[in-house]
């Protein structure tokens, strides 16, 4: 697993107070993993703080899983 | 229309002196302190560096971390103690109709912690609004109301009332109201306060309110002593369930004492010195007496303000002695606060159940940290200094009085079956 994965599934864990197991690159925010509208905006702020990067409004609306969102930052994070 | 009777059925507390109804009842008729350095934050540049805390209180034990971490510590303290005031009152909300269950909750500041923790971190930043999005939802004062209905599934009315440092008295008295309308049957009713840190001391300490007695915290609060100076900061929650007689009854519920009337005023003063005279103090006292038909001399215990500010505890005696006259030499006086230190806006909830537990055990809790009689308060009143006092309770009043000038005051009787 790589450094940012790992990172992005503790910050999951943390947030939305899941097991580490059920945290799989398919696992959705909101149907798989118990997130309201405001836990994925909370996340998405949380991925913003620890990777230092900015994710604009209309990419964050594309990340609504686990692997999505390592995706998008494996790719934006220099 | 007739008023419908309005009992008390359930309680629920978490104090700096027990955590439960039955600990902080053991404290206060012990005279037990609840002053202690303060744990929450570093207090080397404070003026005041102890208060009333709440100790071993883990929010996770009533709630799971996820949602924990939501909710600003003054949603913590008011689910704790609404979670022991249900059970007690063995309300199996299954069975009753909750669109007729409300919750009606007071809080002075509300989430003081969470609106320092993200002002703070946008302070620190370059200008780029990075505001956690439970920021709004975790700060303002009636989300509280919101998460019990939610826990608990109630459909009834739904708010808070803010009034400082008599906010849940308000509540109280809005409660009882609704009931004895007949708008409701049950409510759950209190307050919780959450200020222990840098903003709610600091703030405090800028208006010389707080005593500064760093060398001695358990002896601080001393309400009418020669040598107060200021009150002492404390925090938790205090729930008591409110329900149409009928309602209790027809579900076999326990009751602990009736709820009899309710008075407001206002200083129209100073927004924090108290009138000098005492005269909103005097008119919330009468007005609680008219609204519960009673006479001063049905009164036996009077539940103070009494915060241990010079001024705020001699202009409520004195307006204690100008309205019960000479049967204000027979009352049982006490500042429980001498213990608890000052809930701030959960103070009104904490003290009515103090009110309701001496009509219950016929004990008055005392006013501990008495060292000097201050010749300006009247010697003969009974202030109940140093020890608790076995006496029959009839009814108690409970005064509270909040920054802005607002006094709200509550009266409780013995309950008698009709």
């Amino acid at each position: 697993m790589s450094d940012i994965a790992s990172r992005v599934k503790a910050i999951i864990v943390e947030k939305l107070g899941v097991d580490e197991n059920e945290v799989t690159p398919e696992a959705s925010f909101t149907n798989d993993l118990g997130a309201d509208s405001l836990d994925t905006v909370e996340l998405i702020m949380e991925f913003e703080k620890e990777f230092n990067v900015a994710i604009p409004d209309d990419q964050a609306e594309t990340i609504g899983t686990v692997g999505q969102s390592i995706a998008y930052l494996e790719k934006n994070v220099k | 229309m007739e008023l419908k009777r309005v009992v008390v059925t359930g309680l629920g507390t978490l104090t700096p002196i027990g955590n439960t109804v039955s600990d902080y009842w053991n404290g206060l008729i012990n005279g037990v302190s609840g002053a202690a350095p303060i744990t929450k934050f570093d207090t080397t540049h404070f003026k005041t560096k102890f208060a009333c805390e709440v100790k071993n209180f883990d929010p996770e034990n009533f709630m799971d971390r996820k949602e924990a971490r939501k909710l600003d510590p003054f949603v913590h303290y008011a689910l704790a103690s609404t979670d022991e005031a249900v059970k007690d009152a063995g309300l199996e909300f299954d069975k009753l109709d909750t669109n007729r269950i409300g919750v009606i909750w007071g809080a002075g500041i509300g989430g003081l912690k969470t609106f320092l923790d993200e002002v703070t971190y946008f302070a620190k930043g370059d200008g780029t609004p990075r505001f956690n999005p439970f920021f709004i939802p975790k700060m303002i004062i009636d989300i509280v109301s919101g998460h019990i209905s939610i826990k608990y599934g109630l459909r009834g009315p739904n708010f808070a009332t803010v009034s400082a440092c008599a906010s849940s008295t308000n509540a109280l008295i809005d409660s009882f109201n609704y009931i004895r309308l007949g708008m409701t049957d049950v409510i759950l009713s209190g307050g919780s306060e959450a200020i222990i840190n840098e903003a709610g001391i600091g703030g405090f300490n800028a208006m010389h309110a707080l005593s500064t007695r760093n060398d001695d915290p358990s002896t601080a609060s001393r309400p009418f002593d020669k040598d107060r100076d200021g009150f002492v900061a404390g925090e938790g929650a205090g729930t008591i369930i409110l329900e149409e007689l009928e309602h209790a009854k027809a579900r076999g519920a326990k009751i602990y004492a009736e709820m009899l009337g309710g008075g407001m005023s206002a200083d129209a003063n100073h927004i924090t010195a108290p009138h000098p005279e005492g005269l909103g103090a005097l008119l919330v006292m009468a007005n609680a007496l008219r609204d519960a038909n009673l006479t001063t001399a049905d009164i036996d215990y009077i539940n103070v303000h009494g915060t241990s500010t010079p001024l705020g505890d001699l202009s409520e005696t004195k307006a204690i002695v100008d309205l019960f006259g000479e049967h204000a030499y027979k009352l049982n006086i006490s500042s429980t606060k001498s213990m608890t230190g000052h809930l701030l806006g959960a103070t009104g909830a904490i003290e009515a159940v103090a009110a309701i537990l001496s009509i219950q055990h016929n004990i008055i809790p005392p006013t501990i940290n008495h060292f000097t009689d201050d010749p300006t308060i009247d010697p003969n009143l009974n202030l109940t200094f140093h020890k608790a006092q076995k006496r029959i309770v009839r009814a108690a009043l409970s005064n509270t009085f909040g920054f802005g000038g607002h006094n709200a005051s509550v009266i409780f009787k013995k309950y008698e079956g009709s």
